[in-house]
């Protein structure tokens, strides 16, 4: 009985103190990475994914609150404000590719970012849906850390929009390549640009697979598509929507 | 070594929430610090050693940084149950279409751009 009592002061101590889900979150994606390099790499393995549903089964099961996990998660939370200045560094290592195809990118990014707003909100909207969930849904292919910032930039819910950008993330990378096989797009820069503008890192993984050209595109694309919906779509959004942030 | 250049990332990001909150832009300040880090090393010239690694470090483990905002799901899932015709029909379509639009504008493109400095010589 006193073991039983020890061992429940332990859980008292641990469940209140960042270290239990600080920790978690470490080890669930761990497992994710695991289970993901298992499977030969494939993109329905995404190791975000597999670790986001393990540590809602835990939580859920637990009766544990997502306030109580962020407490600890945060610290993992707080890195993606430098990840996102750091992005600096790999676009500006694809600045001559830039340089040479300056056009053609920024006319297919534009165009691209512009189709995958309208066409996401449009759709939803059509089926139904509520405009927090519109707010939250139309920043989708843009990387998560700036469409979160997106997001509660003009009162969405970046929670769920960091969900539904892993979503479409992985979505974009499992089907991506047979979609621009079926429209014959053969050129590695196009399926490399087309990739990381609908499906950023996680398109972008995809498209380094393809190759090294199709690879520095990607990051090239999701980054440009970063920085323009950063700029634009926060205005756009609070210009359909209004302001109810 | 290593720790002047993750000072280097917050003052960026500082300043880049500094200029957002004194601007009253509506982007995320760390954009607006990766914009600052940009100009720098452009002009520049080059990307520092140490910096490099720093980044390259930081970036190879991006995804893991998703994942305790992407567990907030749980705080939606009532709402998703009701919504999630729109939500699922409003990504996969959408998706798709991006790809398609994406990808043949810029092979068009490419195309063009290719055969024009072809026949310039």
């Amino acid at each position: 009985m006193e073991f039983d009592l020890a061992l429940g002061d332990i859980w008292v101590y641990l469940s209140t103190s960042p270290l239990l889900h600080l920790t978690l979150t470490l080890l669930a994606y761990l497992a994710g990475d695991w289970l993901f390099r298992r499977s030969g790499r494939k993109a329905l393995f995404n190791p975000v994914l597999l670790s986001i549903l393990m540590l809602v089964t835990v939580l859920t099961a637990t009766g544990t609150r997502y306030e109580t996990y962020f407490e600890g998660a945060q610290f993992v939370h707080f890195m993606l404000g430098p990840a996102t200045v750091a992005l600096a560094i790999p676009l500006y290592r694809h600045l001559d590719l830039v340089r040479r195809l300056w056009l053609p990118i920024l006319v297919s990014i534009v165009t691209g970012a512009v189709v995958s707003v309208t066409s996401t909100i449009l759709i939803a909207d059509w089926l139904g849906a509520s405009r927090q969930t519109l707010i939250s849904l139309a920043p989708k292919s843009v990387t998560a850390p700036v469409a979160m910032g997106i997001t509660e930039k003009v009162g969405g819910l970046p929670s769920l929009t960091a969900a539904l950008v892993v979503l479409t993330g992985v979505l974009g990378a499992v089907i991506g390549p047979a979609v621009l096989a079926a429209v014959r797009v053969r050129d590695d820069r196009a399926r490399g640009l087309a990739l990381g503008l609908s499906a950023h890192g996680i398109g972008t993984a995809r498209a380094f697979q393809i190759g090294s050209l199709a690879g520095a595109f990607s990051a090239l694309a999701m980054g440009l598509t970063a920085m323009a919906s950063a700029f634009v779509l926060p205005a756009l959004l609070r210009w359909v929507f209004g302001d109810f942030g | 070594m290593a720790l002047r250049f993750i000072a280097l990332l917050l003052v960026c990001q500082l300043l880049g929430e500094m200029l957002v909150v004194w601007t009253e832009l509506p982007v995320p300040g760390p954009v607006v610090g990766m914009a600052l880090l940009f100009v720098g090393v452009a002009l520049r010239g080059s990307v520092p050693e140490g910096l490099d690694r720093v980044v390259d470090g930081l970036l190879a483990n991006l995804s893991l940084l998703f994942v305790p905002a992407g567990v907030g799901v749980m705080l939606h899932i009532a709402m998703l149950r009701e919504e999630w015709i729109a939500v699922t029909a409003a990504i996969v379509l959408s998706t798709i279409l991006t790809i398609v639009v994406t990808g043949l504008v810029m092979a068009g493109l490419i195309r063009w751009v290719e055969r024009r400095r072809q026949t310039e010589g």
